[in-house]
Formats: structure tokens, C-alpha cells, sequence
């Protein structure tokens, strides 16, 4: 029922919707971008694949140009959004915590809600169709709850997108880049360097390598699972497992922490770092990353000590 | 043993000569994502060809920022985030740094219990734990500049991160667990996946206490940042 398919096309309405107030804004540029994005997500499946490629390109030249503009949308004025918070009192928190409360319900128990050949959720994909469900009957309730019309709602998630921006297509394009890197054999390149420069007989040394290794190439990938294999194989089991005889399920828990602590600070991992910033309204787009920097490099200390300690 | 080709390392690079001389992102990812379609000699229909597809696998991970923005949107429209501050400045012991706190304890621990969706950016920190954060500031201080309300935003947010990523990683039915367990496999070497699961724990501890301890210190931080910005406020009247 709520396939991935479904939550495509409810995308690409919303996209569609962005697209159009941005036109009547006469934000033309912006309208391409949004357009494309949504046209990707309504009939990807039957363009040639080449055909999407040059759509992204084509989205990806109009956001790195700065094509993408905010718009200005109509908010309530501060007295009027009083008056509605005196009227609705605590109900406003329902729809809002429906969100997350729905989701876990229909990810654990609805998901089992099946029978021949249909069922209610994706199983594959449980958490992202259960958010979809949850999504459409919090939005049921708050249109209910604010008696606004369905357009309201529209517009409200356009001001919202509007808002993150080019942003938006930051943490797509990097996978994609990750999945690119892969195809041209960037992480093979990267363990042969260390199995070749590399030669650590001390194993706290080699421990503070694999350590920092999982950490900075986490940085550049933006992705602590790309960085583990690579790093794994290339520093983790050779010197570590074999060499040193460390225990291996210790070294994958902690190095995949490390990796971790890379991610908390790399603009590479645009969607916990970059799109919050923007979602935030934040003028700094770093702000986030430096918020969790001194976290992040003290407990990666932390974790070659842990790892050095408990390892052998 | 000089028979590596380099020409690989090309995208990454690039990647990082455009962070560091802050081009747009998007812009220096489509660039490396090209340079390294050339350094390994793909045909340009090739390349966009497997853009595409790669684009195309990828259309999920947008959806976990979309799907909730409309309700957002709606309820923000009709005070929701005032609603959040009023109700936060009825607890007088509320300050940012404690609740920020109760919010990493709540966020790692249900995290920690496979329950990574009871958080999030867009329906938890935009629409109520950064608002309410800002407000038990205003509340405490009487007066919220810009700058102390950004901090305080980032913050919330860093925090929502670092419950996330140090919680979910000891739920055993979690993907980076059983990518763990079925990559060392592969490589010959058998393991529990439980036992990855557990010797999770003391990092995750860790990082509790890391980032506990800095948002116990966050609110003397925060006054000591209110004071230096009143203070330059004074010195640009004069």
C-alpha cells in the first residue's frame, strides 16, 4: 500500500507545489530547480537513465549558481498566532507528536499488517513507510485541529523547503558521489596506499592509525559505512586482527564509533550537518559542525584508549 | 609496487579544495563527481548514466526531511513554537543547557532501544527543543540576541546528532551492526553480532558524559557570551 512509489509520488507533489508558488513568486529559476527535482521523482523509474543524470546536472548548475532563492510567504502575525495558541491550548502539540509516536507504532505493529501479495506498509523500507503514514494522518489532524484547507498545508511545507534550499539536494548528490567514487575505485586506491606506507609494530600505534584513519576518511566520504571497509580492510584487519591479535568484534563496535566522530565533522555529511543548519535558519553553515566539534575529537581519544585497552 | 594509479583520488581532491575555499557544495560535488568520472576515462553518456541511476537509488534519503514538513509548517503557522516556549518557561528550573540534557539522555536511550524515529531535525528540534531551549534562555536572562539564539540552535541540533549516532549503534538489529558483521565474514573473521552490539557501550557512555558534561557548562558559557555581546551593544550606542 505505502510503497516506496507512493512516498515518491507524494514527493513530487510537494516538489511540484514548491515549483509553482515559486513561479507565481516569478522566481523562474527557482521553479526549474524544483520542477526537475519533482519530475525526478514522478517518472525517474521511465526516463533513461542518462536523461535523470543530465536533469541532475541540470538542477546542480542552477543551485551552484545560486538559482535557488528563498521566497516571501504570507506567516500569520505574532497576536493572531496568540490568539490561535489561546484557542487550541495544548492540542497544538498532538499532530506534532503524532509524527514520531505513529511511526514507531506502525514501524513495530502495523508493519505485520499483510496478506496475499499486498501489505499495508513497504517491509523493506518499514521505518521510511511508517514516517509516510504517520506524516499523512498528522497532517489529517492538523488540518483538522487549525481547520485550515489542504492548500494550506502546501504551502506551508513549500515555505518550509523553500527555506533549506539548495540545501535539499546536498545529501543526494553525495551519495551519489560516494556510489561514483566506488565505481572508480577510490576506496581500493586508498587501502593499497596504506598497506603500502604503513608498517606499525607498536600496537598502540597501529590502533591510533586505524582510529584516525576510520575518522578522516569518514571526513572525506561523509559516510562512516563507506569508511569502514575500506579502512578495515586496509589497516583494521591486517594489523590489528592478524598482526596484533586484537579481538575483532571490539575494533569494528569502537572504529565504527570513530567513523562516527568523523561524521559530527564533515560538511560531507551534508544531512546531519549542513541541512540542519539551513532547516535552523542558521547564517553560519558550519555552525552545527562547530557546536559538535570539541564532542567529537575528545571522544575520539577516548575511543583510541577504549579501543587500545580493551582490544588486547 | 609504484603501479598504483592515483587518478581515483582525483574527486576527493577536489572535494576538499572546495570546502576549503568555500565554493557552494553543490557545486564542488557535481564538479568532483565529474572530475572523477574523467580521471577513470568513462564516456560522458556513461557518466550520466550512472549519475542518474545513482540519483535515482538515492530518492529516499530526501524523504525523511520532507514527509514531516507540511504538519511542521501547519502547526508552526498556528503558534506551535510559542506554545512550546510558553509551556518550557512554566518549569522555573528549566535552563538550555538542562534541557538539553534531558533531551540527550531521552534521545540516546530510546536510540539505543532500535527507536531512532522519536527524534530528528525537522519534527523535533525545528519545531520544539530549540524553541523551548531559546525560551528558558530569554526566560532566565530577559533578552535573547541573535547570536546567543544561533549558538543555542546549534547546539540543539548537534545534540539531537550525537544522541542519534552514539545510541543506535548498541541496538543490535541496527544496519551499521549487521554491515559490521557480514563485512568481517566476508573477510574470513566470524563474530557476534551481539558481541559488536555491546562492546558498543562504553563509547556510548562516553560520549554521554563528553557531551553531558559540556551542557552542564553550556548555560555559564551562554551567560558569559550574553554579557560580552551587551557589552559591545554598549560600546556601539556610545
Amino acid at each position: 500500500m505505502i510503497s516506496m512509489t507512493v512516498l515518491y509520488y507524494v514527493a513530487a507533489l510537494l516538489f511540484f507545489a514548491v515549483a509553482f508558488f515559486s513561479f507565481n513568486d516569478k522566481r523562474y529559476s527557482s521553479a526549474l530547480f524544483w520542477f526537475s527535482y519533482g519530475l525526478i521523482f514522478l517518472l525517474g523509474d521511465f526516463m533513461p537513465p542518462a536523461l535523470v543524470g543530465a536533469l541532475v546536472v541540470l538542477m546542480a548548475l542552477v543551485a551552484g549558481f545560486g538559482g535557488v532563492r528563498g521566497g516571501s510567504y504570507q506567516l500569520l502575525d505574532l497576536q493572531q498566532r496568540l490568539d490561535s495558541v489561546k484557542c487550541l491550548g495544548n492540542k497544538l502539540f498532538i499532530p506534532a507528536l503524532m509524527i514520531p509516536v505513529l511511526t514507531v507504532f506502525s514501524a513495530l505493529v502495523l508493519v505485520h499488517i499483510q496478506g496475499e501479495g499486498w501489505s499495508l506498509l513497504d517491509p523493506n523500507n518499514a521505518t521510511l513507510s511508517a514516517l509516510g503514514l504517520a506524516a499523512c494522518c498528522a497532517v489529517l489532524a492538523a488540518l483538522y485541529l487549525t481547520k485550515e484547507k489542504p492548500q494550506q498545508a502546501l504551502q506551508e511545507s513549500s515555505r518550509l523547503i523553500e527555506a533549506i534550499g539548495w540545501a535539499f539536494l546536498l545529501p543526494q548528490l553525495l551519495a551519489t558521489l560516494g556510489l561514483l567514487f566506488n565505481q572508480a575505485g577510490v576506496g581500493e586506491t586508498v587501502s593499497q596506499l596504506t598497506t603500502l606506507y604503513l608498517n606499525l609494530n607498536h600496537p598502540l600505534l597501529a590502533v591510533t592509525c586505524y582510529a584516525i584513519g576510520m575518522a578522516l576518511f569518514t571526513v572525506i566520504m561523509g559516510n562512516a559505512f563507506a569508511a569502514f571497509p575500506v579502512i578495515t580492510a586496509g589497516i583494521g584487519i591486517p594489523l590489528l586482527v592478524l598482526q596484533h591479535g586484537g579481538d575483532p568484534a571490539i575494533m569494528a563496535a569502537i572504529g565504527m564509533f570513530c567513523g562516527y566522530c568523523g561524521t559530527l565533522l564533515t560538511p560531507m555529511a551534508a544531512n546531519f550537518n549542513i541541512v540542519p543548519a539551513a532547516l535552523l535558519e542558521l547564517p553560519d553553515k558550519n555552525a552545527v559542525i562547530k557546536a559538535q566539534a570539541p564532542t567529537a575529537l575528545v571522544l575520539l581519544g577516548v575511543n583510541i584508549v577504549l579501543m587500545y585497552l580493551l582490544m588486547f | 609496487m609504484h603501479d598504483i594509479s592515483l587518478w581515483p583520488l582525483l574527486g576527493i581532491a577536489v572535494v576538499m579544495l572546495g570546502f576549503l575555499f568555500k565554493f557552494n557544495p553543490v557545486l564542488v560535488v557535481t564538479v568532483a563527481a565529474f572530475a572523477t568520472g574523467m580521471a577513470v576515462k568513462m564516456p560522458i553518456h556513461t557518466w550520466l548514466e550512472s549519475l542518474g541511476t545513482a540519483f535515482l537509488k538515492t530518492r529516499n534519503l530526501p524523504l525523511i526531511l520532507l514527509l514531516p514538513l507540511a504538519v511542521i509548517g501547519l502547526l508552526e503557522r498556528h503558534g506551535l513554537r510559542e506554545k512550546a516556549q510558553s509551556w518550557i518557561q512554566q518549569i522555573k528550573a528549566a535552563t538550555a543547557g538542562r534541557l538539553l540534557l534531558v533531551y540527550l539522555a531521552l534521545r540516546e536511550s530510546t536510540a539505543a532501544a532500535g527507536l531512532t524515529s522519536l527524534g530528528g531535525h525537522p519534527q523535533m528540534v525545528r519545531p520544539l527543543l530549540s524553541p523551548m531551549a531559546e525560551a528558558a534562555f530569554e526566560q532566565q536572562h530577559q533578552s535573547l540576541p541573535d547570536k546567543i539564539k544561533y549558538k543555542i540552535r546549534a547546539m540543539s541540533a548537534a545534540t539531537d546528532n550525537i544522541g542519534l549516532f552514539f545510541g543506535e549503534d548498541i541496538f543490535v538489529a541496527f544496519g551499521a551492526i549487521i554491515l559490521m558483521h557480514t563485512f568481517l565474514r566476508e573477510s574470513g573473521i566470524e563474530t557476534d553480532p551481539l558481541h559488536i552490539a555491546l562492546w558498543g557501550i562504553p563509547t556510548a557512555i562516553a560520549a554521554f558524559l563528553i557531551h553531558g558534561s559540556r551542557l552542564l557548562r553550556f548555560d555559564a558559557y551562554l551567560a558569559r557570551q550574553l554579557k560580552t555581546e551587551l557589552k559591545q551593544q554598549e560600546q556601539r550606542h556610545d
